[in-house]
Protein backbone atom coordinates (compact mmCIF):
# COMPACT_ATOMS: atom_id res chain seq x y z
CA UNK A 1 0.00 0.00 0.00
CA UNK A 2 1.12 3.36 -0.81
CA UNK A 3 -0.10 6.48 0.74
CA UNK A 4 0.14 9.28 -2.59
CA UNK A 5 1.00 12.90 -1.59
CA UNK A 6 -1.86 15.67 -1.15
CA UNK A 7 -2.11 17.33 -4.50
CA UNK A 8 0.08 20.70 -4.63
CA UNK A 9 -2.62 23.57 -3.71
CA UNK A 10 -1.61 26.83 -5.90
CA UNK A 11 0.20 29.45 -3.33
CA UNK A 12 -1.94 31.81 -1.17
CA UNK A 13 -1.52 34.66 0.97
CA UNK A 14 -3.61 34.70 3.84
CA UNK A 15 -1.88 37.76 5.43
CA UNK A 16 -4.24 40.44 6.51
CA UNK A 17 -7.29 38.94 4.92
CA UNK A 18 -9.69 37.74 7.35
CA UNK A 19 -12.03 35.17 7.41
CA UNK A 20 -12.43 33.85 4.20
CA UNK A 21 -16.09 32.49 3.03
CA UNK A 22 -16.50 30.27 0.45
CA UNK A 23 -19.78 31.26 -1.88
CA UNK A 24 -22.18 28.68 -0.45
CA UNK A 25 -21.51 30.21 2.73
CA UNK A 26 -21.73 33.45 1.68
CA UNK A 27 -24.55 32.51 0.28
CA UNK A 28 -26.50 31.20 3.29
CA UNK A 29 -25.80 34.08 5.50
CA UNK A 30 -27.00 36.09 3.20
CA UNK A 31 -30.50 33.92 2.75
CA UNK A 32 -30.53 34.42 6.46
CA UNK A 33 -30.15 38.00 6.78
CA UNK A 34 -32.48 38.52 4.14
CA UNK A 35 -35.00 35.97 6.11
CA UNK A 36 -34.69 37.94 9.25
CA UNK A 37 -35.81 40.86 8.10
CA UNK A 38 -38.68 39.30 5.93
CA UNK A 39 -40.16 37.92 9.51
CA UNK A 40 -41.16 40.97 10.35
CA UNK A 41 -41.63 42.86 7.27
CA UNK A 42 -43.92 40.54 5.34
CA UNK A 43 -46.33 39.80 7.99
CA UNK A 44 -46.87 43.53 8.51
CA UNK A 45 -47.02 44.30 4.86
CA UNK A 46 -49.73 41.32 3.92
CA UNK A 47 -52.09 42.64 6.82
CA UNK A 48 -51.46 46.25 5.15
CA UNK A 49 -52.85 45.44 2.31
CA UNK A 50 -55.38 43.43 3.64
CA UNK A 51 -56.44 46.08 5.77
CA UNK A 52 -56.68 48.80 2.41
CA UNK A 53 -58.27 46.37 0.48
CA UNK A 54 -61.16 45.88 2.91
CA UNK A 55 -61.30 49.76 2.83
CA UNK A 56 -61.06 49.56 -0.69
CA UNK A 57 -64.01 47.20 -1.16
CA UNK A 58 -66.30 49.48 1.01
CA UNK A 59 -65.65 52.50 -0.67
CA UNK A 60 -65.84 50.83 -3.98
CA UNK A 61 -68.76 49.04 -3.30
CA UNK A 62 -70.55 51.76 -1.61
CA UNK A 63 -71.60 49.43 1.72
CA UNK A 64 -73.21 51.26 4.49
CA UNK A 65 -71.43 51.06 7.60
CA UNK A 66 -74.27 49.32 9.38
CA UNK A 67 -73.21 46.54 7.10
CA UNK A 68 -69.11 47.00 6.79
CA UNK A 69 -67.55 49.59 8.36
CA UNK A 70 -64.81 51.01 6.90
CA UNK A 71 -61.37 50.41 9.00
CA UNK A 72 -61.02 53.77 9.78
CA UNK A 73 -64.42 54.20 11.08
CA UNK A 74 -63.47 50.89 13.45
CA UNK A 75 -60.55 52.62 14.76
CA UNK A 76 -62.09 55.74 15.39
CA UNK A 77 -65.09 54.07 17.34
CA UNK A 78 -62.49 52.32 19.08
CA UNK A 79 -60.94 54.99 20.17
CA UNK A 80 -64.59 57.05 21.20
CA UNK A 81 -65.91 54.11 23.39
CA UNK A 82 -62.21 53.38 24.69
CA UNK A 83 -63.98 54.01 28.36
CA UNK A 84 -66.56 51.09 27.95
CA UNK A 85 -64.32 48.69 25.91
CA UNK A 86 -61.35 48.92 28.51
CA UNK A 87 -63.82 47.97 31.41
CA UNK A 88 -65.09 45.06 29.52
CA UNK A 89 -61.56 44.12 28.52
CA UNK A 90 -60.35 44.62 31.77
CA UNK A 91 -63.05 41.87 32.87
CA UNK A 92 -62.23 39.50 30.11
CA UNK A 93 -58.64 39.53 30.83
CA UNK A 94 -59.66 38.89 34.86
CA UNK A 95 -61.68 35.81 34.09
CA UNK A 96 -58.88 34.77 31.41
CA UNK A 97 -56.32 35.25 33.92
CA UNK A 98 -58.12 33.56 37.15
CA UNK A 99 -59.32 30.61 34.55
CA UNK A 100 -55.94 30.12 33.32
CA UNK A 101 -54.35 30.72 36.79
CA UNK A 102 -56.60 27.69 38.45
CA UNK A 103 -56.17 25.54 35.46
CA UNK A 104 -52.61 25.72 36.01
CA UNK A 105 -52.84 24.85 40.11
CA UNK A 106 -55.74 22.33 39.08
CA UNK A 107 -53.97 20.61 36.47
CA UNK A 108 -50.17 20.68 37.39
CA UNK A 109 -51.94 19.26 41.01
CA UNK A 110 -54.24 16.48 39.77
CA UNK A 111 -50.94 15.37 37.33
CA UNK A 112 -49.01 15.26 40.57
CA UNK A 113 -51.57 13.25 42.30
CA UNK A 114 -51.72 10.93 38.88
CA UNK A 115 -48.56 9.95 38.85
CA UNK A 116 -48.13 9.27 42.39
CA UNK A 117 -51.36 7.07 41.99
CA UNK A 118 -52.36 4.97 39.10
CA UNK A 119 -55.36 4.10 40.42
CA UNK A 120 -56.13 7.78 41.37
CA UNK A 121 -55.37 8.32 37.26
CA UNK A 122 -57.81 5.28 36.83
CA UNK A 123 -60.58 6.65 38.64
CA UNK A 124 -60.66 10.23 37.62
CA UNK A 125 -59.09 10.77 34.01
CA UNK A 126 -62.48 9.46 32.80
CA UNK A 127 -63.83 12.92 34.04
CA UNK A 128 -61.17 15.07 32.88
CA UNK A 129 -62.15 13.56 29.52
CA UNK A 130 -65.71 14.18 29.34
CA UNK A 131 -65.15 17.21 30.92
CA UNK A 132 -63.36 17.71 27.55
CA UNK A 133 -64.75 16.40 25.11
CA UNK A 134 -68.12 18.20 26.00
CA UNK A 135 -68.51 21.61 24.00
CA UNK A 136 -68.38 24.39 26.73
CA UNK A 137 -71.55 25.84 24.77
CA UNK A 138 -73.60 22.15 26.01
CA UNK A 139 -72.42 22.41 29.58
CA UNK A 140 -72.57 26.28 30.43
CA UNK A 141 -76.29 26.63 30.18
CA UNK A 142 -76.20 24.69 33.41
CA UNK A 143 -73.35 26.25 35.14
CA UNK A 144 -75.23 29.24 34.52
CA UNK A 145 -78.19 27.47 36.49
CA UNK A 146 -76.60 26.03 39.38
CA UNK A 147 -74.35 28.93 39.88
CA UNK A 148 -75.40 31.65 41.46
CA UNK A 149 -72.78 33.95 40.82
CA UNK A 150 -72.38 35.15 37.03
CA UNK A 151 -68.66 35.49 37.71
CA UNK A 152 -67.95 32.61 39.59
CA UNK A 153 -69.58 30.85 36.40
CA UNK A 154 -67.73 32.17 34.01
CA UNK A 155 -64.51 31.45 35.47
CA UNK A 156 -65.60 27.81 36.15
CA UNK A 157 -66.21 27.75 32.14
CA UNK A 158 -63.05 28.78 31.48
CA UNK A 159 -61.42 27.00 33.82
CA UNK A 160 -63.06 23.72 32.12
CA UNK A 161 -61.51 24.30 28.36
CA UNK A 162 -58.10 25.34 29.68
CA UNK A 163 -57.24 22.70 32.76
CA UNK A 164 -57.52 19.69 30.09
CA UNK A 165 -54.49 20.21 28.46
CA UNK A 166 -52.30 21.41 31.16
CA UNK A 167 -53.23 18.10 32.56
CA UNK A 168 -52.96 15.72 29.79
CA UNK A 169 -49.59 17.32 29.10
CA UNK A 170 -48.16 17.52 32.47
CA UNK A 171 -49.30 14.19 33.04
CA UNK A 172 -47.31 12.79 30.25
CA UNK A 173 -43.91 14.52 31.02
CA UNK A 174 -43.99 13.01 34.60
CA UNK A 175 -44.10 9.53 33.28
CA UNK A 176 -41.43 10.72 30.26
CA UNK A 177 -38.31 10.94 32.65
CA UNK A 178 -35.52 8.95 31.50
CA UNK A 179 -35.62 5.41 32.64
CA UNK A 180 -31.40 5.24 33.45
CA UNK A 181 -32.18 8.19 35.55
CA UNK A 182 -35.52 7.04 37.39
CA UNK A 183 -33.01 3.90 38.35
CA UNK A 184 -30.29 6.24 39.24
CA UNK A 185 -33.05 7.88 42.26
CA UNK A 186 -33.56 3.98 43.16
CA UNK A 187 -29.61 3.51 43.58
CA UNK A 188 -29.02 6.87 45.73
CA UNK A 189 -32.36 5.72 47.47
CA UNK A 190 -34.21 8.76 47.06
CA UNK A 191 -37.84 9.26 48.55
CA UNK A 192 -41.06 10.14 46.76
CA UNK A 193 -40.67 13.72 47.09
CA UNK A 194 -36.76 13.59 46.24
CA UNK A 195 -37.94 12.30 42.52
CA UNK A 196 -41.05 14.53 42.12
CA UNK A 197 -39.21 16.77 42.91
CA UNK A 198 -35.51 16.84 40.99
CA UNK A 199 -36.57 14.47 38.48
CA UNK A 200 -40.12 14.09 37.65
CA UNK A 201 -41.01 17.97 37.39
CA UNK A 202 -38.04 19.12 35.26
CA UNK A 203 -38.72 16.51 32.81
CA UNK A 204 -42.15 17.46 32.71
CA UNK A 205 -41.74 21.30 32.60
CA UNK A 206 -41.60 21.13 28.78
CA UNK A 207 -44.75 18.95 28.28
CA UNK A 208 -46.15 21.64 30.71
CA UNK A 209 -45.26 25.01 29.37
CA UNK A 210 -46.66 23.03 25.78
CA UNK A 211 -49.55 22.53 27.51
CA UNK A 212 -49.83 26.25 28.97
CA UNK A 213 -49.54 27.83 25.43
CA UNK A 214 -52.49 25.89 24.31
CA UNK A 215 -54.66 26.75 27.70
CA UNK A 216 -54.28 30.61 27.63
CA UNK A 217 -55.68 30.28 24.11
CA UNK A 218 -58.44 28.32 25.50
CA UNK A 219 -59.06 30.41 28.38
CA UNK A 220 -60.11 33.23 26.46
CA UNK A 221 -62.58 31.31 24.01
CA UNK A 222 -63.99 29.72 27.13
CA UNK A 223 -64.16 33.09 28.69
CA UNK A 224 -65.71 34.68 25.93
CA UNK A 225 -67.80 31.95 24.56
CA UNK A 226 -69.21 31.36 28.52
CA UNK A 227 -70.59 35.30 28.49
CA UNK A 228 -72.26 34.70 25.24
CA UNK A 229 -74.49 31.56 27.53
CA UNK A 230 -74.74 33.79 30.70
CA UNK A 231 -76.21 36.76 28.32
CA UNK A 232 -77.25 40.05 29.55
CA UNK A 233 -77.49 40.70 32.57
CA UNK A 234 -75.77 41.47 36.37
CA UNK A 235 -72.87 43.41 36.63
CA UNK A 236 -69.58 42.97 35.27
CA UNK A 237 -69.83 42.71 31.50
CA UNK A 238 -66.85 41.72 29.40
CA UNK A 239 -66.24 41.48 25.35
CA UNK A 240 -68.35 39.29 24.35
CA UNK A 241 -71.39 40.77 26.17
CA UNK A 242 -70.52 44.02 24.11
CA UNK A 243 -70.64 42.61 20.92
CA UNK A 244 -73.99 41.29 21.53
CA UNK A 245 -75.14 44.40 22.43
CA UNK A 246 -73.57 46.13 19.98
CA UNK A 247 -75.30 42.91 17.26
CA UNK A 248 -79.19 44.34 19.25
CA UNK A 249 -78.36 48.02 18.75
CA UNK A 250 -76.92 47.20 14.87
CA UNK A 251 -73.39 48.93 16.18
CA UNK A 252 -71.22 47.36 13.64
CA UNK A 253 -68.73 48.99 13.97
CA UNK A 254 -68.33 49.04 17.69
CA UNK A 255 -68.73 45.14 16.99
CA UNK A 256 -65.62 45.21 15.25
CA UNK A 257 -63.73 47.15 17.86
CA UNK A 258 -64.73 44.78 20.47
CA UNK A 259 -63.52 41.73 18.36
CA UNK A 260 -60.26 43.31 16.93
CA UNK A 261 -59.95 43.39 21.38
CA UNK A 262 -60.27 40.16 21.57
CA UNK A 263 -57.93 39.06 18.82
CA UNK A 264 -55.22 41.48 20.08
CA UNK A 265 -55.69 39.86 23.34
CA UNK A 266 -55.39 36.64 21.73
CA UNK A 267 -52.21 37.10 20.31
CA UNK A 268 -50.68 38.83 23.11
CA UNK A 269 -51.77 35.84 26.14
CA UNK A 270 -49.96 33.62 23.04
CA UNK A 271 -46.97 35.79 22.89
CA UNK A 272 -46.53 35.64 26.60
CA UNK A 273 -46.77 32.03 27.15
CA UNK A 274 -44.62 31.63 24.02
CA UNK A 275 -41.93 33.71 25.98
CA UNK A 276 -42.07 32.37 29.22
CA UNK A 277 -41.41 28.75 27.72
CA UNK A 278 -38.89 30.05 25.91
CA UNK A 279 -37.42 31.91 28.83
CA UNK A 280 -37.94 28.83 30.91
CA UNK A 281 -36.35 26.36 28.68
CA UNK A 282 -33.75 28.44 26.90
CA UNK A 283 -30.62 27.37 28.58
CA UNK A 284 -31.28 22.73 28.18
CA UNK A 285 -34.16 22.22 26.02
CA UNK A 286 -33.85 21.56 22.48
CA UNK A 287 -36.67 23.67 21.44
CA UNK A 288 -35.17 26.72 22.57
CA UNK A 289 -31.77 25.89 20.75
CA UNK A 290 -30.42 27.97 18.12
CA UNK A 291 -28.86 25.25 15.53
CA UNK A 292 -25.44 27.37 14.95
CA UNK B 1 -3.52 4.00 46.43
CA UNK B 2 -2.02 -0.47 46.21
CA UNK B 3 -4.11 -2.84 45.56
CA UNK B 4 -3.60 -6.22 46.87
CA UNK B 5 -2.10 -8.65 44.60
CA UNK B 6 -5.53 -11.31 43.53
CA UNK B 7 -6.07 -13.89 46.19
CA UNK B 8 -5.43 -11.45 48.85
CA UNK B 9 -8.08 -8.87 49.03
CA UNK B 10 -10.64 -8.61 51.03
CA UNK B 11 -13.87 -9.44 49.93
CA UNK B 12 -16.87 -6.43 49.76
CA UNK B 13 -19.79 -8.49 48.28
CA UNK B 14 -20.94 -12.29 47.61
CA UNK B 15 -23.28 -13.11 44.67
CA UNK B 16 -24.40 -16.71 45.94
CA UNK B 17 -26.17 -18.92 43.28
CA UNK B 18 -28.57 -16.43 41.49
CA UNK B 19 -31.04 -17.27 39.85
CA UNK B 20 -33.28 -14.67 38.01
CA UNK B 21 -35.98 -15.68 35.90
CA UNK B 22 -38.10 -12.88 34.21
CA UNK B 23 -42.17 -13.85 33.75
CA UNK B 24 -43.21 -15.03 31.06
CA UNK B 25 -40.19 -17.67 31.32
CA UNK B 26 -36.74 -16.36 30.49
CA UNK B 27 -33.90 -17.36 32.51
CA UNK B 28 -31.73 -14.58 32.77
CA UNK B 29 -29.50 -15.80 34.90
CA UNK B 30 -28.82 -19.24 36.64
CA UNK B 31 -26.55 -20.10 39.35
CA UNK B 32 -24.52 -17.40 39.10
CA UNK B 33 -21.59 -16.78 42.14
CA UNK B 34 -19.28 -14.46 42.55
CA UNK B 35 -17.10 -12.55 44.75
CA UNK B 36 -16.35 -9.13 44.77
CA UNK B 37 -12.74 -8.53 46.13
CA UNK B 38 -11.28 -4.81 46.92
CA UNK B 39 -10.02 -3.49 44.09
CA UNK B 40 -10.54 -6.12 42.09
CA UNK B 41 -11.87 -5.01 38.56
CA UNK B 42 -13.73 -7.23 36.64
CA UNK B 43 -15.49 -7.47 33.53
CA UNK B 44 -18.32 -9.58 32.23
CA UNK B 45 -17.56 -10.32 28.76
CA UNK B 46 -20.54 -12.23 26.89
CA UNK B 47 -22.86 -12.40 24.29
CA UNK B 48 -26.22 -9.75 23.78
CA UNK B 49 -28.98 -11.49 26.56
CA UNK B 50 -26.76 -13.35 28.22
CA UNK B 51 -27.72 -11.92 31.39
CA UNK B 52 -25.04 -9.23 32.08
CA UNK B 53 -27.50 -6.10 32.43
CA UNK B 54 -29.12 -8.37 34.73
CA UNK B 55 -26.41 -9.16 36.86
CA UNK B 56 -25.60 -5.65 37.32
CA UNK B 57 -29.47 -4.81 37.99
CA UNK B 58 -29.10 -7.14 40.81
CA UNK B 59 -26.15 -6.00 42.27
CA UNK B 60 -27.48 -2.46 42.15
CA UNK B 61 -31.20 -3.54 43.89
CA UNK B 62 -33.12 -2.57 41.35
CA UNK B 63 -34.87 -5.79 41.33
CA UNK B 64 -34.64 -8.98 43.54
CA UNK B 65 -32.89 -12.09 42.56
CA UNK B 66 -35.40 -15.12 41.65
CA UNK B 67 -32.97 -17.63 44.12
CA UNK B 68 -29.61 -16.79 45.92
CA UNK B 69 -28.50 -14.01 47.44
CA UNK B 70 -26.12 -11.15 47.28
CA UNK B 71 -24.20 -10.10 50.49
CA UNK B 72 -22.58 -6.72 50.93
CA UNK B 73 -19.45 -7.27 53.47
CA UNK B 74 -20.79 -5.11 56.21
CA UNK B 75 -23.92 -4.22 54.66
CA UNK B 76 -24.58 -1.51 52.26
CA UNK B 77 -24.55 1.66 53.27
CA UNK B 78 -25.62 5.14 51.26
CA UNK B 79 -22.88 5.94 48.58
CA UNK B 80 -21.36 2.69 48.49
CA UNK B 81 -22.43 1.95 45.01
CA UNK B 82 -21.81 4.47 42.17
CA UNK B 83 -23.95 3.46 39.03
CA UNK B 84 -22.16 4.44 35.15
CA UNK B 85 -25.03 3.66 32.36
CA UNK B 86 -24.45 2.99 28.30
CA UNK B 87 -25.67 6.45 27.78
CA UNK B 88 -24.47 9.64 30.11
CA UNK B 89 -27.41 9.62 31.62
CA UNK B 90 -27.39 13.30 33.01
CA UNK B 91 -30.17 15.84 33.99
CA UNK B 92 -29.93 17.84 31.04
CA UNK B 93 -31.59 20.87 32.95
CA UNK B 94 -28.88 20.98 35.85
CA UNK B 95 -25.03 21.71 35.15
CA UNK B 96 -22.50 19.47 35.00
CA UNK B 97 -21.64 20.13 38.89
CA UNK B 98 -25.36 19.81 39.70
CA UNK B 99 -25.21 16.62 38.11
CA UNK B 100 -22.18 15.77 39.82
CA UNK B 101 -24.04 16.95 43.04
CA UNK B 102 -27.13 14.68 42.58
CA UNK B 103 -25.78 11.46 45.19
CA UNK B 104 -25.40 13.90 48.07
CA UNK B 105 -28.05 16.13 47.08
CA UNK B 106 -30.34 13.30 47.70
CA UNK B 107 -29.15 13.12 51.45
CA UNK B 108 -29.85 16.41 52.14
CA UNK B 109 -26.33 17.51 51.75
CA UNK B 110 -25.88 21.11 50.14
CA UNK B 111 -24.07 22.06 47.28
CA UNK B 112 -21.09 24.40 49.32
CA UNK B 113 -20.49 21.82 51.98
CA UNK B 114 -19.57 18.99 49.14
CA UNK B 115 -18.25 21.45 46.63
CA UNK B 116 -14.56 20.27 47.45
CA UNK B 117 -15.25 16.54 46.61
CA UNK B 118 -17.33 17.91 43.65
CA UNK B 119 -14.69 19.99 42.23
CA UNK B 120 -11.97 17.34 43.21
CA UNK B 121 -14.40 14.58 41.33
CA UNK B 122 -14.36 16.74 37.92
CA UNK B 123 -10.30 17.22 38.33
CA UNK B 124 -9.98 13.49 38.19
CA UNK B 125 -11.49 13.12 34.82
CA UNK B 126 -10.15 16.01 33.61
CA UNK B 127 -13.03 18.91 33.96
CA UNK B 128 -12.87 21.02 35.94
CA UNK B 129 -12.88 24.15 34.03
CA UNK B 130 -16.42 22.61 32.78
CA UNK B 131 -18.44 22.71 36.35
CA UNK B 132 -21.14 25.58 34.95
CA UNK B 133 -21.25 24.19 31.67
CA UNK B 134 -24.58 22.00 30.46
CA UNK B 135 -24.90 19.03 29.32
CA UNK B 136 -25.77 19.67 25.90
CA UNK B 137 -22.40 21.77 25.56
CA UNK B 138 -20.34 18.32 25.82
CA UNK B 139 -19.24 16.19 23.73
CA UNK B 140 -20.39 12.49 24.01
CA UNK B 141 -17.08 11.78 25.50
CA UNK B 142 -17.39 14.56 28.15
CA UNK B 143 -20.67 13.50 28.69
CA UNK B 144 -19.54 10.63 29.88
CA UNK B 145 -16.69 12.15 31.81
CA UNK B 146 -19.21 13.66 34.06
CA UNK B 147 -21.29 10.04 34.23
CA UNK B 148 -17.85 9.06 35.81
CA UNK B 149 -17.74 11.51 38.19
CA UNK B 150 -20.84 11.39 39.31
CA UNK B 151 -20.46 7.53 39.88
CA UNK B 152 -16.96 8.46 41.87
CA UNK B 153 -17.99 11.30 43.90
CA UNK B 154 -19.33 9.51 47.14
CA UNK B 155 -15.94 7.48 46.85
CA UNK B 156 -18.12 4.23 46.33
CA UNK B 157 -16.99 0.60 47.54
CA UNK B 158 -18.09 -0.96 44.24
CA UNK B 159 -19.20 1.07 41.05
CA UNK B 160 -20.78 -0.63 38.04
CA UNK B 161 -20.32 0.12 34.16
CA UNK B 162 -22.20 -1.22 32.24
CA UNK B 163 -21.25 -1.06 28.76
CA UNK B 164 -20.42 2.81 28.94
CA UNK B 165 -17.86 3.81 26.16
CA UNK B 166 -19.67 1.35 23.65
CA UNK B 167 -21.81 4.61 21.99
CA UNK B 168 -17.98 6.55 21.71
CA UNK B 169 -16.26 5.96 18.53
CA UNK B 170 -12.95 4.39 18.77
CA UNK B 171 -10.23 7.14 19.88
CA UNK B 172 -12.48 8.39 22.45
CA UNK B 173 -12.69 5.47 23.34
CA UNK B 174 -9.16 4.22 23.83
CA UNK B 175 -8.87 7.35 25.65
CA UNK B 176 -11.23 6.91 28.64
CA UNK B 177 -10.17 3.31 28.71
CA UNK B 178 -6.60 4.74 29.60
CA UNK B 179 -8.02 7.17 31.95
CA UNK B 180 -10.69 4.59 33.49
CA UNK B 181 -7.60 2.57 34.40
CA UNK B 182 -5.05 6.12 35.70
CA UNK B 183 -8.88 6.91 37.82
CA UNK B 184 -8.20 3.43 39.20
CA UNK B 185 -4.35 3.59 40.55
CA UNK B 186 -5.85 7.34 41.85
CA UNK B 187 -8.46 6.12 43.92
CA UNK B 188 -8.71 2.21 44.09
CA UNK B 189 -11.84 2.02 43.05
CA UNK B 190 -13.18 -1.27 42.88
CA UNK B 191 -15.11 -2.00 39.32
CA UNK B 192 -17.32 -4.35 37.76
CA UNK B 193 -17.56 -3.74 33.99
CA UNK B 194 -20.26 -4.84 31.06
CA UNK B 195 -18.30 -4.83 28.04
CA UNK B 196 -18.96 -6.88 24.39
CA UNK B 197 -15.32 -6.26 23.74
CA UNK B 198 -12.95 -9.13 24.08
CA UNK B 199 -9.86 -6.43 23.73
CA UNK B 200 -11.34 -3.42 26.26
CA UNK B 201 -11.97 -6.16 28.87
CA UNK B 202 -8.20 -7.74 28.63
CA UNK B 203 -6.70 -4.06 28.44
CA UNK B 204 -9.02 -3.45 31.65
CA UNK B 205 -9.60 -6.02 33.84
CA UNK B 206 -7.84 -8.12 36.42
CA UNK B 207 -10.63 -10.59 36.08
CA UNK B 208 -12.81 -11.56 33.20
CA UNK B 209 -15.98 -13.56 33.78
CA UNK B 210 -16.42 -15.07 30.45
CA UNK B 211 -20.86 -15.83 30.24
CA UNK B 212 -23.08 -17.29 28.02
CA UNK B 213 -26.42 -17.32 27.07
CA UNK B 214 -29.84 -19.17 27.70
CA UNK B 215 -29.35 -19.80 30.23
CA UNK B 216 -26.82 -17.05 30.99
CA UNK B 217 -24.46 -18.35 33.32
CA UNK B 218 -20.95 -17.62 33.65
CA UNK B 219 -18.89 -20.22 31.99
CA UNK B 220 -15.58 -19.39 32.70
CA UNK B 221 -12.84 -16.57 34.72
CA UNK B 222 -9.56 -15.42 33.71
CA UNK B 223 -7.34 -13.82 36.16
CA UNK B 224 -4.77 -11.47 34.81
CA UNK B 225 -1.74 -10.62 36.97
CA UNK B 226 -0.31 -7.74 34.57
CA UNK B 227 -0.24 -4.74 36.73
CA UNK B 228 -1.48 -1.81 36.72
CA UNK B 229 -1.03 1.24 35.68
CA UNK B 230 -0.97 -0.23 32.09
CA UNK B 231 -0.74 1.57 29.19
CA UNK B 232 0.23 1.44 25.44
CA UNK B 233 3.11 -1.35 26.49
CA UNK B 234 0.10 -3.32 27.57
CA UNK B 235 -1.78 -3.57 24.89
CA UNK B 236 1.25 -4.39 23.15
CA UNK B 237 2.88 -7.43 25.44
CA UNK B 238 2.61 -11.05 24.14
CA UNK B 239 0.69 -11.72 27.17
CA UNK B 240 -2.21 -9.53 26.48
CA UNK B 241 -2.32 -10.93 22.87
CA UNK B 242 -2.24 -14.67 24.03
CA UNK B 243 -5.11 -13.78 26.43
CA UNK B 244 -7.20 -12.07 24.35
CA UNK B 245 -7.20 -15.30 22.16
CA UNK B 246 -7.82 -17.38 24.29
CA UNK B 247 -10.90 -15.46 25.96
CA UNK B 248 -12.19 -14.89 22.32
CA UNK B 249 -12.01 -18.80 21.93
CA UNK B 250 -13.88 -19.08 25.16
CA UNK B 251 -16.66 -16.80 23.93
CA UNK B 252 -16.80 -18.10 20.24
CA UNK B 253 -16.79 -21.75 21.33
CA UNK B 254 -19.58 -20.85 24.08
CA UNK B 255 -21.49 -19.32 20.91
CA UNK B 256 -21.35 -22.79 18.79
CA UNK B 257 -24.17 -24.59 20.06
CA UNK B 258 -22.58 -27.87 19.86
CA UNK B 259 -19.81 -26.99 21.77
CA UNK B 260 -21.26 -25.83 24.26
CA UNK B 261 -22.77 -29.24 25.01
N1 LIG C 1 -37.38 -6.78 32.43
C1 LIG C 1 -37.27 -7.90 31.71
N2 LIG C 1 -38.35 -8.70 31.49
C2 LIG C 1 -38.25 -9.82 30.75
N3 LIG C 1 -37.12 -10.27 30.20
C3 LIG C 1 -36.00 -9.53 30.37
C4 LIG C 1 -36.02 -8.32 31.13
N4 LIG C 1 -34.78 -7.79 31.12
C5 LIG C 1 -34.02 -8.65 30.42
N5 LIG C 1 -34.74 -9.70 29.96
C6 LIG C 1 -34.22 -10.84 29.19
O1 LIG C 1 -33.19 -11.41 29.92
C7 LIG C 1 -32.12 -11.79 29.10
C8 LIG C 1 -30.84 -11.12 29.56
O2 LIG C 1 -30.95 -9.72 29.35
P1 LIG C 1 -29.77 -8.71 29.69
O3 LIG C 1 -30.27 -7.35 29.37
O4 LIG C 1 -29.28 -8.95 31.05
O5 LIG C 1 -28.70 -9.15 28.63
P2 LIG C 1 -27.27 -8.47 28.33
O6 LIG C 1 -26.26 -9.53 28.53
O7 LIG C 1 -27.12 -7.22 29.09
O8 LIG C 1 -27.42 -8.17 26.78
P3 LIG C 1 -26.83 -6.93 25.97
O9 LIG C 1 -25.41 -7.25 25.72
O10 LIG C 1 -27.64 -6.96 24.69
O11 LIG C 1 -27.06 -5.71 26.77
C9 LIG C 1 -32.52 -11.41 27.69
O12 LIG C 1 -33.01 -12.55 27.03
C10 LIG C 1 -33.62 -10.41 27.88
O13 LIG C 1 -34.54 -10.48 26.82
MG1 LIG D 1 -27.04 -5.08 28.57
Amino acid sequence: MTIADTTELPARSDAGQGPVFDADEERRARKKRIEGIAKYVIPLAVMSIAIWYWDRIVVWNEIEPYILPRPGLVLQTLIEDWGTLSASLLITLQITGLALGVAVIGGVGLAIIFSLSRYAEMSFSPFAVILQVTPIVSIAPLIFIYIESRMVGLLLCAWIVAFFPILANTTLGLKSADHNLRDLMTIYRANRWQRLRYLQLPSALPYFLGGLKIAGGLALIGAVVAEYVAGTGGIGTGLAFRILEAGYRLQIPRMFAALILIAVTGVIIYATTSLIAHLALRKWHESALKRD
Amino acid sequence: MSVAPLGQRAPILHMREIDKTFTGGVVALRRMSLEVNEGDFISLLGPSGCGKSTALRLIAGLMPPTLGRIEWEGGQGAGDLGVVFQEPTLMPWATVEQNVWLPFRLRGQSLASVREKIVEALALVGLEKFAKSYPRELSGGMKMRVSIARALVTRPRLILMDEPFAALDEITRQKLNDDLLSLKAKTGATVIFVTHSVFESVFLSDRILVMAARPGRVIREFQIDAPYPRGMEWRTAKEYGEIARETSDTLHGALAPEAAE
